[in-house]
């Protein structure tokens, strides 16, 4: 059977959700042979064989830190020379896409980005995605090379494959332009103990509505009583009432969570592009014409000063 | 010192208006108004503070490829500063895909001359993102992507990268090719002064020839991926709505727990 590779998104050794739903869909298509730079690479390969891996190709170097996205480049592009795959699989995060592009470029493949869903296909793996703020759905496949395929979160199960996950070490030299963007300095953002936006489950939001910094303690609070992440639409965001790291929306981040919350979102077309592919969708707006009722499964015609924590109270008391 | 600063800004279908595939699956740009893509604007908008915080002699190109009307984007970035202009406009430009635009860039940037190529993080219609760095890849030049904020001085030019896990500060020695987000700073509005000063701004015209690039290299045939079907999503089934008055919250908790959220 033929090797797919899946590059692999984790921070020090801890494998980020993304890349075991990756391994779910190449499974679909090939046999996955995982691909882990950095440190604390070779740490990732238990829980990639508990998940199908059945090679897990490591290196190390601080290059992979120092420098942006191109040693990454230089690695990924050593394991497809040296497995000869039938796809490379990228989870969809902005680094993960220009590697891909990057390294789509090089070996001469056509890539795609943000698939939704892979299936294997008689010209090759075929991925959907969801285009024009998920108002189209296309099925396309790379027509030239090794198909390069970035897949966003939340596309496919976690599932359990026991596979061997044999380890060996990639033989990687790095280009000429591998240090030509020096990472000077980093900050780590501080972890607020709430699912990652884009990995969760469920995902509560607030807009325009919230009207305030210090309100989106009870947008937290409601998402805190549902293990859920918080998310803020484009106008919160540029009010400087959170950060723009929760933005979902075309400029922020695309979610696709099995529950959605918008609270004070209106529901225009910039914020309906990261969130309307969402399972179910629920909605509080005062205003009963706001066009995120257009999306709804449920919703609330009310203000969400008064229902928002009647639901947060009401939550805890069934969990009690 | 000279500083040649190229921006590359795209026309794309208005994301407000009812966008759809045409009959051969390329983005229908004809039936939907256009506009410079919003993501550029802040393109354009980060070329020209560095020109105006730049004590050496900076020029600012805006290159577009795209049909005709693509002109109008590269109007709108002359009117808000931008010195001048470059359009690459070819029939067989049709249905080109990113890997293949980003062909065409890079050679019209290699053409034009430049120390410094800013983009915008991503298409409102593609929504790829990669453009960029697909650039410097084909220039060879470092990749500075994704920046809430640049600057450049003494041929270097820095910035910090907001990403999921850290927020990073890049450096990179010019020429470099730099995207910038919508974080990076609220873009000017043309002024009328700017607007009627654009009408008056050289435009160039190229096309595959003058960029040595034959047709099969591009458009729909040179493309290295191919769109098999495109389908509306169905519209999603009108839900229950309800009026709060005084049991919303309830309510929203009960249809929660039917569905097995709590």
């Amino acid at each position: 059977m033929a090797e797919v590779l899946v590059y692999v998104d984790h921070v020090d050794g801890a494998v980020r959700k993304p890349t075991l739903e990756l391994l779910t869909l190449a499974r679909r298509v090939g046999e996955p042979v995982a691909v882990a730079l950095g440190a604390g690479a070779a740490d990732t390969a238990a829980v990639l064989g508990e998940h199908g891996a059945v090679k897990v190709l490591t290196h190390d170097a601080s290059e992979y830190a120092d420098y942006l996205v191109v040693p990454k480049v230089d690695a990924l592009q050593a394991a497809v020379e040296a497995v000869s795959p039938a796809a490379v699989l990228v989870p969809s995060s902005a680094e993960g896409k220009e590697i891909a592009a990057r390294l789509a470029l090089r070996i001469g493949s056509g890539v795609i980005t943000d698939a939704v869903d892979i299936e294997a296909g008689d010209e090759g793996p075929v991925a959907t995605q969801s285009v024009f703020a998920a108002s189209f759905t296309t099925k396309s496949r790379v027509s030239k090379g090794t198909p390069v395929i970035t897949v966003k979160p939340n596309s496919a199960a976690v599932e359990a494959a026991p596979a061997d996950a044999a380890v060996s070490e990639l033989s990687v030299t790095f280009s000429a332009q591998a240090t030509g963007t020096r990472v000077t300095g980093r900050t780590p953002r501080e972890s607020t103990g709430r699912p990652e936006l884009t990995e969760a489950a469920i995902v509560v939001s607030g807009g325009r509505g919230v009207n305030g910094a210090e309100n989106f303690a009870i947008i937290e609070a409601l998402a805190d009583s549902l293990g859920a992440a918080v998310g803020a639409s484009r106008a919160a965001v540029d009010a400087g009432w959170y950060p723009h790291t929760n933005q979902v929306g075309q400029t922020g981040k695309s979610v696709s969570p099995q529950l959605y919350i918008a609270n004070g979102i209106s529901g225009a077309i910039q914020h309906r592009a990261g969130m309307q592919t969402s399972k179910t969708i629920v909605a509080v707006n005062k205003d009963a014409e706001a066009p995120i009722f257009d999306l709804v499964d449920y919703g609330v015609v009310g203000d969400l000063f008064d229902v928002v924590p009647a639901l947060t109270e009401e939550i805890k008391t069934r969990k009690g | 010192m000279s500083l040649r600063i190229v921006v590359t800004v795209k026309y794309v279908p208005d994301a407000t208006g009812d966008r759809h595939f045409a009959d051969d699956l390329t983005v229908d740009r004809d039936d939907v108004d256009g506009l410079l893509s919003e993501l550029d604007e802040y393109a354009v908008e980060q070329a020209l503070q560095i020109s105006e915080n730049s004590d050496d002699d900076v020029e600012v190109t805006v290159l577009t490829v795209g049909p005709e009307d693509a002109k109008d984007a590269l109007r709108k970035a002359l009117s808000m500063g931008a010195d001048k202009a470059i359009h690459v406009e070819d029939d067989d430009l049709h249905g080109t895909d990113a890997l293949g635009t980003s062909l065409v860039l890079a050679k019209a940037i290699e053409k034009a001359g430049y120390d410094l190529v800013v983009s915008g993080m991503a298409s409102t219609d593609g929504t790829m993102g990669v453009v960029p760095a697909l650039l410097a890849e084909r220039l060879g030049v470092p990749q500075v992507t994704l920046l809430s904020e640049v600057s450049v001085e003494d041929g270097t030019v820095k910035g910090r990268r907001d990403g999921d896990a850290a927020s990073e500060q890049l450096e990179a020695s010019l020429p470099a090719v730099v995207s910038v987000t919508d974080q990076s700073g609220e873009a000017r509005y043309p002024s009328f002064k700017g607007i009627m000063a654009a009408k008056k701004k050289p435009v160039e015209s190229w096309d595959l020839s003058d960029l040595e690039l034959e047709a099969g290299q591009v458009g729909l045939e040179g493309s290295w991926t191919t769109v098999d079907s495109a389908a509306q999503r169905p519209a999603r089934t009108a839900g229950t709505i309800v009026k709060d008055e005084g049991e919303g919250g309830k309510q929203l908790a009960e249809f929660l727990a039917s569905q097995k959220f709590i």
